[in-house]
């Protein structure tokens, strides 16, 4: 009860912020409308629709650790937190209040972006279902993000870091806009050596029904999900103990 | 029945000592004011006492649970911190609840008592505006009426009339004079008279110590001072002003 009180809390504090919603669901949306746009003039594979959709969801992703990265620092500095760190809420009510709006907004977020892509000519099947699912983890992923970057710094520092930094480097190295071999060397090295690449990877196999080419993709997903979400973890107690 | 008792509490930053052997008890059902000029040590108190702060050396119990077993202590109190707390992009209403909420009440029992604070501390008007949206004043008398809703069986008001105007002020303090009786109220303020007004006893606190404990009235007898007013004052200066 009092995880779903903090969480519902959550939920609203975020939807109710316009820029969160013009950034969250605006952008990807202006970008898939506008390569879309280019594909039917210059004709290019990396924005067929088909290719082009799993990226912009994970693009989108970034913004939520964004919105949740704000909303974490804001409230660790205001006198808020003061207020519910004397409620019996616990470490793990906190966290899994902070996480579990996030989880949905995601889905909702990729829903948007399919249904969008659908205008394109995106034919909407059961791998558009799956492809959903399979991008998850990296919704996961980003949600940590938040977490991790909302526990350390500022809402100011939050804002350059994953309003600027990790969109931009989830952007460039997620092979959604270019192709990295096309770049190769250590550039592609290290895109491979990141999730974002993989994770966009994962969701282009399903949505294009290569099953079995999914998970040594989604591997890399959920082993960087799974890592960074401790660390997150770990990064807000030890904040919430300093505070 | 003792409601509060501190025995020797401490605490220290760095070098600074804020709160340096702090002993007293509160009876069940009373109010007690802390005054102290700025940097007295009232906050912190305040703040070791509701576990937002562990304490260096000492002991304190509220209704005989120790402050080193937090969630013990924080199932029993309200705090309204010396900042107005509340959640900006959350209704009025809202706000009460999730306070209900956090503190394991159910829903609809939430919602009940969230109708029955607001008609009581005549919030009707403003019960579906957005906190954000609200004056000072009103955003004050909300932050103060969230530490309330729980029926806390101690309540830690820090300076809980600071930015009201004379009205709101004289309407807070009749609220809180009908919580005396029922509920442990700890006190600090910077308006003697609202001390004066609302405590059964007062301690006056000095660069971290207690340096005297008395009701209004024994503290003017004791200095043969024309009031309250001038009273703590010479009780203050006694030891001489720290520059």
């Amino acid at each position: 009860m009092k995880t779903f009180a903090f969480a519902l809390r959550n939920t609203k504090e975020i939807v109710r912020d316009k820029l969160n919603i013009a950034f969250g669901l605006g952008f990807p949306i202006i970008l898939l409308v506008l390569l879309s746009a280019i594909q039917s003039n210059i004709p290019n594979d990396m924005f067929a629709i088909d290719s082009l959709t799993p990226g912009v969801t994970i693009f989108g992703f970034s913004f939520i650790a964004l919105f949740s990265g704000m909303l974490i620092a804001k409230d660790r500095t205001s006198s808020f937190m003061l207020r519910l760190f004397t409620s019996p809420l616990t470490a793990g009510n906190f966290i899994f209040g902070y996480v579990l709006p996030l989880v949905p907004l995601a889905v909702l977020q990729a829903v948007i972006v399919f249904a969008v892509a659908a205008f394109f000519g995106l034919s909407l099947g059961p791998n558009v279902l799956l492809t959903i699912i399979i991008q998850l983890p990296a919704a996961v992923l980003f949600i940590a993000f938040g977490l991790m970057f909302g526990s350390i710094l500022t809402d100011k520092q939050v804002g350059g870091v994953c309003g600027a930094l990790l969109t931009n480097l989830s952007a460039w190295l997620s092979g959604t806009w270019f192709d990295v071999e096309l770049v190769g060397g250590v550039f592609a090295g290290i895109a491979k050596i990141l999730p974002f690449y993989h994770a966009v990877n994962a969701g282009r196999h399903a949505l294009s029904g290569e099953y079995s080419a999914i998970f040594p993709d989604l591997w890399w997903v959920i082993g960087y999900a799974v890592a960074l979400m401790a660390v997150a973890i770990l990064a807000f107690r030890r904040r919430m103990n300093h505070d | 029945m003792t409601a509060v008792e501190t025995r020797g509490l401490t605490k220290r930053y760095g070098k600074t000592t804020a709160v340096k052997d702090l002993s007293f008890t509160v009876g069940q059902g009373k109010l007690y004011a802390l005054l102290g000029i700025n940097g007295a040590g009232k906050t912190t108190t305040i703040k070791m006492l509701s576990c937002l702060t562990i304490p260096d050396g000492g002991e304190a119990l509220l209704l005989g649970e120790s402050i080193r077993t937090p969630l013990r202590v924080k199932e029993r109190i309200g705090v309204s911190p010396q900042e107005t707390a509340v959640a900006p992009n959350l209704k009025v209403a809202e706000n009460l609840e999730l306070m209900c909420g956090i503190n394991g009440d159910r829903r609809k029992e939430a919602k009940r008592k969230a109708a029955e604070t607001i008609a009581a501390f005549g919030m009707e008007e403003i019960a579906n505006k957005r906190a954000i949206t609200l004056s000072g004043g009103w955003q004050r008398r909300l932050s103060v009426v969230m530490a309330l809703i729980t029926e806390p069986d101690i309540l830690f008001l820090d300076e809980p009339t600071l930015g009201l105007d004379v009205l709101a002020r004289r309407e807070l303090w009749r609220v809180i004079n009908g919580l005396k009786g029922r509920i442990t109220i700890i006190l600090t303020t910077h308006y003697l008279g609202e001390a004066e007004a609302l405590a059964d006893r007062i301690g006056i606190m000095k660069a971290g110590e207690l340096i005297v404990e008395d009701t209004a009235e024994g503290m003017i007898q004791r200095t043969g001072a024309k009031n309250f007013e001038d009273a703590f004052v010479e009780l203050t200066m006694e030891e001489g002003i720290e520059t």
